[in-house]
């Protein structure tokens, strides 16, 4: 028997029991479509944090005050000792690095911004020019912060870009002055929208020089220091050499933290890559179930069909034949099925991206190769017994219909 | 020529063993026109399935064309059936979901015989069997004769050797079956061995062999002179 003429009698006897055809492929759709629409999400929700790390700069080693870390018992822990601050001098020295570009010292705060009668609570990042090259930020119109000494305070801020609609609408912005907390600035400079990144608005924050903040908000301790690394193969050198600098400089405490960009973005990396083959596991359970689903109904196609087994066993088909027309029957649906499942998935996964549009949802080719292999392979090894039933049976019996 | 030898068939059933076919000793030469007849359970659908290679005897040796078949393996045995032996039924079993023309065809699909040469042969024979109009009509869109006439078409398309058929008109009214049995006598000229399972006396009485069974065993086997 010729391979053709196999899948055109069995797509002849899938199409001669259209109900019971269409529910096979609906529950193996369901699964396929399943496991490409969680692996979708999963792989979307990957890149989503990938994509916020990426866009907060790239080779970043980043200084933190305070030692997170549970390797074991500071000194100044046991007797409650707040860690040292992190100072702009601290900063500098770590500037000065070899495997250091550039560095951008943070201070954060809030405070209220004010333009004549309108009022608006804001976070003030206080820093420095090097920020915009470091957090690949972009200017929409006049200047980013003066470069030139970090100790120096000067009275200028640049305003995100919602900020500088909410104050001033359409009107120019730069060179007109605004009040923040009880200091005037003046306004050089408006960030390019940018949306969110990493949970920070750039468009609703207020800019100024780190020596300013840290007048306004009367500390004189960092938030962070981020620092950029020469290139990729110096960030951890960069990494080692402030925590060298910093070890040196608090008088061998090691009260600060030092993160890659690279380690906590590897790090969610794997979590979440390993949570999209979770739920795409989950899902194949379906394929399974659906696999089942066959098996339970190629039995009973088997048994309505006995007499037309021993028909084709009188006419001379070997059991061999017969297991094969079983097979491509299981084969047809399980590939009919994993297409229609593919449509239905990628149609989901368009519509989920179409609700969640700052999540990048698509479905991984691994998922998508494994989806449909698992709906093959169970698909057919789900029709092994049922072949051999019908291949079994005593062909005087079966034309007898018994 | 089909050759049997001492063959025995027996059933176990429950915890008896029951003989439906006991020491049959039975010669048919080619081209041979046999009617076996008897009551119900005197093994005579039992001798067809065995001469059929649907069934295989308890003990004995079966010879087909000289070869001895008893011992081939189902594969083996498949093809025997798929090349010299054709099979016609009392409930016709045709498969209701293909059309005539296909249902002629299905031999020749499950052989591997190429499509051009399976049109072509399944055309030849609607023609001959008057079932050309019918082609494409599936078995429940025709009448017993037309189902009947279909099943023979399907039976000698490739072309067999043997033709068995087990009550051919049993399903049919009366002038029906005569035609059914006019169409099979018609394959004798084709040198074809006819073997007829049958109640009816009259339909019988046309064979030029006649062998009447009863418990399983041959009771007699008369030749007559057409």
């Amino acid at each position: 028997m010729k391979l053709t003429d196999t899948l055109l009698f069995a797509s002849g006897s899938l199409r001669g029991s259209p109900t019971r055809t269409l529910l096979m492929i609906l529950a193996m759709s369901i699964g396929v479509a399943s496991v490409v629409v969680l692996t979708a999400l999963g792989e979307g929700a990957r890149r989503y944090v990938v994509d916020q790390f990426a866009s907060l700069g790239t080779n970043l080693v980043i200084v933190l005050p305070g030692r997170t870390e549970t390797a074991g018992l500071g000194p100044g822990m046991l007797v409650g000792q707040i860690p040292k601050e992190i100072t702009l001098d601290d900063a500098e020295a770590i500037a000065a690095s070899r495997a250091v570009k550039r560095i951008a010292p943070l201070t954060v705060g809030s405070a209220t911004l004010s333009r004549d009668a309108l009022n608006r609570d804001v976070v003030v990042l206080g820093s420095t020019s090097d920020l915009l090259e470091v957090r690949h930020m972009s200017m929409g119109i006049g200047k980013f912060l003066p470069a030139g000494d970090i100790h120096e305070s000067a009275s200028v801020c640049v305003l995100g870009n919602q900020m500088k609609q909410e104050l001033f609408g359409n009107e120019q912005a730069v060179g007109q002055w605004v009040r923040l907390g009880d200091r005037r600035f003046r306004v050089i400079g408006v960030l390019s929208s940018q949306g969110e990144s990493m949970g920070m608005r750039t468009d609703e924050l207020v800019i100024i020089p780190v020596a300013s903040a840290h007048q306004l908000f009367n500390t004189s301790g960092l938030f962070r220091v981020l620092i950029e690394a020469k290139n990729r193969d110096f960030i951890e050198q960069a990494k080692r050499d402030a925590e060298a600098i910093m070890f040196q400089r608090h008088a061998g405490e090691k009260d600060v933290t030092v993160i890659t960009q690279d380690a906590v973005l590897a790090t969610f990396d794997r979590i979440l890559t390993a949570l999209t083959m979770a739920v795409g596991g989950i899902a194949a359970i379906s394929l399974a179930v659906a696999g089942v689903l066959i098996m339970n109904v190629m039995l009973i196609a088997v048994a309505q069909r006995v007499k037309e087994i021993g028909l084709l066993k009188a006419l001379g088909a070997p059991p061999k034949q017969i297991r094969s027309l079983f097979f491509a029957e299981a084969a047809l649906l399980s590939s009919i099925g994993s297409i229609a499942g593919l449509v239905l998935g990628y149609v989901g996964s368009t519509i989920i991206g179409q609700v969640y549009p700052s999540l990048p949802v698509s479905p991984p080719w691994w998922a998508v190769i494994a989806a449909c292999g698992t709906a093959l392979g169970t698909g057919i090894l789900f029709s092994v017994w049922p072949a051999r039933r019908a291949a079994r049976l005593d062909p005087v019996a079966a034309l007898a219909g018994r | 020529m089909i050759e049997l030898q001492n063959v025995s068939r027996s059933f176990t059933v429950g915890d008896q063993q029951v003989s439906a076919l006991r020491d049959i000793d039975l010669r048919l030469d080619a081209g041979e026109y046999i009617s076996v007849m008897g009551p119900s359970g005197s093994g005579k659908s039992t001798l067809l399935n065995l001469l059929g290679l649907l069934d295989r005897p308890s003990s004995g040796t079966y010879l087909l064309d000289g070869g001895n078949v008893t011992d081939l393996t189902d594969e083996q045995q498949a093809q025997v059936r798929r090349e010299k032996i054709g099979f016609v039924f009392q409930s016709f079993h045709l498969v209701p979901r293909l059309t005539a023309a296909q249902n002629v065809e299905l031999p020749m699909i499950l052989a591997g015989i190429a499509p051009e040469e399976r049109k072509q042969r399944v055309e030849v024979l609607m023609q001959n069997y008057g079932l050309s109009a019918r082609a494409d009509h599936r078995p429940d869109q025709l009448s017993g004769g037309q189902r009947q006439r279909v099943a023979i078409a399907r039976a000698t398309v490739m072309k067999p050797t043997v033709l068995l058929a087990d009550e051919p008109t049993g399903n049919l009214d009366r002038t029906t079956g005569w035609e059914v049995l006019k169409l099979l006598e018609g394959l004798l000229e084709q040198g074809i061995t006819l073997v007829v399972v049958t109640h009816d006396a009259e339909i019988g009485a046309r064979a030029h062999r006649q062998i009447h069974m009863l418990d399983g065993a041959i009771r007699s086997d008369e030749r007559h002179s057409a």
